[in-house]
């Protein structure tokens, strides 16, 4: 068999990705009876917005103005620039540094995570050999034991080692998901073309290069995904660099809000500057959110990607 | 040419390779940590009996085990888990699936919005979603206070009382609910339109689709963001841990992992920490294994 009909023939094995995204759209008239289903799902969006509408209004409040004043209504007194100064100076900036960290901390464990879950995954998905399944086992476990309990030994084998509380004590635990490694193994399973990567082996290329070359180019698309998650699971992780990171310096802003908010209210503003802090730290990423959203092949978690 | 080919399609050395930095991460940083856990929880730190001299790890057995477990303040911060995750675990999963239903209801209008709306927590941090809700249960600052006080009621804490477990829930379920929805949801629209059609010929209405037959087919779907979410209420740290700095309700031992935290790294007994790490893993282990099992029995019963 050439490699040309291997190419053809597996197009037709590859999944047709239906965006889930749009829905109803295309359908042209909409039946009685949406009055309860939208009003429901209505309140629910309602429900989930608020919050966030809350931390718009009061971020807008001055100091004097949260505690007094209705924090429904934004206030256009000033006081959002106000707050925004205010954080920008607090500890020298670190509001900054924290943002910093924590796009460090997301992309580069994203990145790390993704990496080894594409090879395991390749790996455990294209070829048969003795022990697989207790490899795979072995490296699933990990998803059953709680965050807590891992962090603390992984501080204490760390600090062995001297890099506890280094930039590094965050970013090699965030390197290994084997939630990442699952999703991985099951896209590799169904995208993968084996048959191309039998052709290529006839041709005499190495299995590296196979996997280059044919598996990781398939694999893009699920691979995304599997970034996005990991990407949101470090940004909104708490845990770890609060267990790990002992210098201001080196905080994600998870930990640095914790921080300004441990320091108490004898700081008068604080909770103006936690406020405003928090409304900076999350729009970023609802917007990244709605922008990428093509990219998130969810049915890779759903389990509706027939392997 | 048969034997060749089977000769080069099994390389045994290149899918180590490939797995090699997964295994070595997870043994380095998975299984090293937990055997390490199970180590330091049999052992204890002994001063030599004259009093003098450095004190030195020993063998101690089962000793902070029974410590742990029968420490009052551990089991009533088991007892305060066990509450929030009966309430949010059910409302969790059940407006999840509510919400993923109604999207793909027929008759449902601005899906497209709700849908995005519902999912954006999902892109809030636990810690910021805690500070957020736990500002607007401040009395001072409440929206809900607000409104009460204009009536001349009286300006409710949430945080207060028995109501501190739904304040507190009501942070995980806010942040928890999109995710599985949208799971939940893809699930749905990854099913065969067709089969609806015929069922509605056989006069099935709307609910009675969504249930006998959209039900049963996302249980595979259902059963994981299930487990996900347990395994979640389970290991919940972070949302109480920051409300403590918002309220005296939330104490430092409130939750089972913030005590693991306290003995850990704040009163420094971390041999007893280390035991009751291993306890709340077991019991997360059963838990979901468990239920898993339960669920599966339940869903594929009657195929094998």
């Amino acid at each position: 068999m050439s490699a040309s009909t291997a190419i053809r023939r597996t197009r037709r094995v590859e999944p047709t990705s239906p965006t889930p995204a749009r829905d109803g759209d295309t359908r042209p008239k909409k039946p009685r009876g949406g009055f309860w289903p939208t009003l429901t799902l209505l309140v629910g969006a309602a429900y989930s917005l608020f919050p966030v509408y809350w931390l718009v209004a009061a971020s807008t409040k001055s100091a004097g103005e949260l505690f007094t004043t209705s924090t429904l209504v934004p206030s256009f007194t000033g006081g959002f620039f106000e707050n925004l100064t205010a954080l920008l100076q607090y500890d020298d900036g670190a509001f900054l540094a924290w943002s910093g960290n924590s796009i460090l901390f997301s992309v580069g464990g994203g990145l790390a995570a993704t990496a080894v879950a594409a090879a395991a995954g390749y790996g455990l998905a294209k070829y048969d050999f003795r022990g697989k399944n207790l490899v795979f086992t072995f490296l699933l476990i990990g998803v059953l034991i709680p965050g807590v309990v891992l962090a603390i030994p992984q501080y204490l084998l760390l600090a062995k080692i001297g890099i506890a509380g280094t930039y590094w004590s965050v970013l090699l635990p965030f390197a290994i998901s084997p939630f990442s490694i699952y999703l991985a193994r099951i896209y590799a399973g169904a995208v993968v073309p084996g048959e191309l990567l039998e052709a290529g082996r006839l041709d005499g290329a190495s299995e590296w290069r196979l996997f280059r070359s044919i598996a990781l180019p398939a694999m893009v698309p699920g691979l995304i995904t599997i970034f996005l998650l990991q990407f949101v699971a470090i940004w909104n992780n708490f845990l770890l660099p609060f267990i790990m990171l002992s210098r201001d310096e080196t905080f994600p802003l998870t930990v640095g809000f914790y921080s300004m908010m441990n320091q108490g209210s004898d700081q008068l503003n604080v909770y103006n500057l936690v406020i405003i802090g928090c409304l900076l730290a999350i729009v970023p990423l609802i917007l990244l959110f709605l922008f990428l959203q093509r990219y998130w092949r969810l049915d890779l978690v759903s389990g509706s990607l027939k392997g | 040419m048969t034997l060749l080919r089977t000769q080069r399609l099994r390389p045994t050395v290149a899918p180590w390779l490939f797995l090699a930095p997964a295994i070595v991460l997870s043994a380095g940083l998975l299984f090293a940590p937990l055997v390490y856990t199970i180590v330091l929880s049999v052992q204890g730190r002994r001063v030599p009996v004259s009093g003098i001299g450095v004190a030195t790890d020993v063998f101690v057995g089962l000793d902070n085990y029974v410590r742990t477990l029968t420490n009052p303040a551990l089991l009533a911060s088991f007892g305060r888990m066990l509450i929030l995750a009966l309430i949010a675990v059910p409302l969790t999963m059940g407006l999840a699936l509510l919400f993923a239903l109604l999207l793909d209801h027929l008759a449902s209008r601005f899906t497209r919005f709700s849908r995005i709306s519902i999912f954006i927590p999902y892109a809030v941090p636990g810690v910021i979603a805690a500070l957020m809700w736990g500002f607007m249960y401040l009395p001072g600052v409440s929206p809900a206070g607000e409104l009460m006080s204009l009536f001349g009621l009286p300006v409710p804490d949430p945080l207060d009382g028995g109501s501190v477990y739904f304040a507190v829930a009501n942070v995980g379920i806010w942040g928890a609910i999109g995710f599985n929805m949208v799971i939940l949801y893809t699930s749905l629209r990854g099913l065969p339109q067709e089969i609806y059609d015929s069922a509605r010929l056989d006069g099935c209405s709307e609910t009675q689709l969504a249930l006998r037959i959209k039900l049963p087919l996302i249980l595979p779907g259902l059963i994981l963001t299930g487990l996900f979410t347990v395994i979640g209420a389970l290991q919940i740290f972070s949302e109480p841990n920051m409300m403590m700095t918002l309220t005296n309700s939330i104490t430092s031992d409130w939750v089972p992992m913030m005590l693991v935290y306290r003995d850990a790294f704040v009163t420094n007994d971390l041999y007893g920490a280390s035991a009751t790490a291993i306890v709340i893993t077991v019991i997360t282990m059963v838990a979901s294994l468990g239920l898993l099992r339960l669920l599966r029995t339940r869903a594929f019963g009657g195929e094998s």
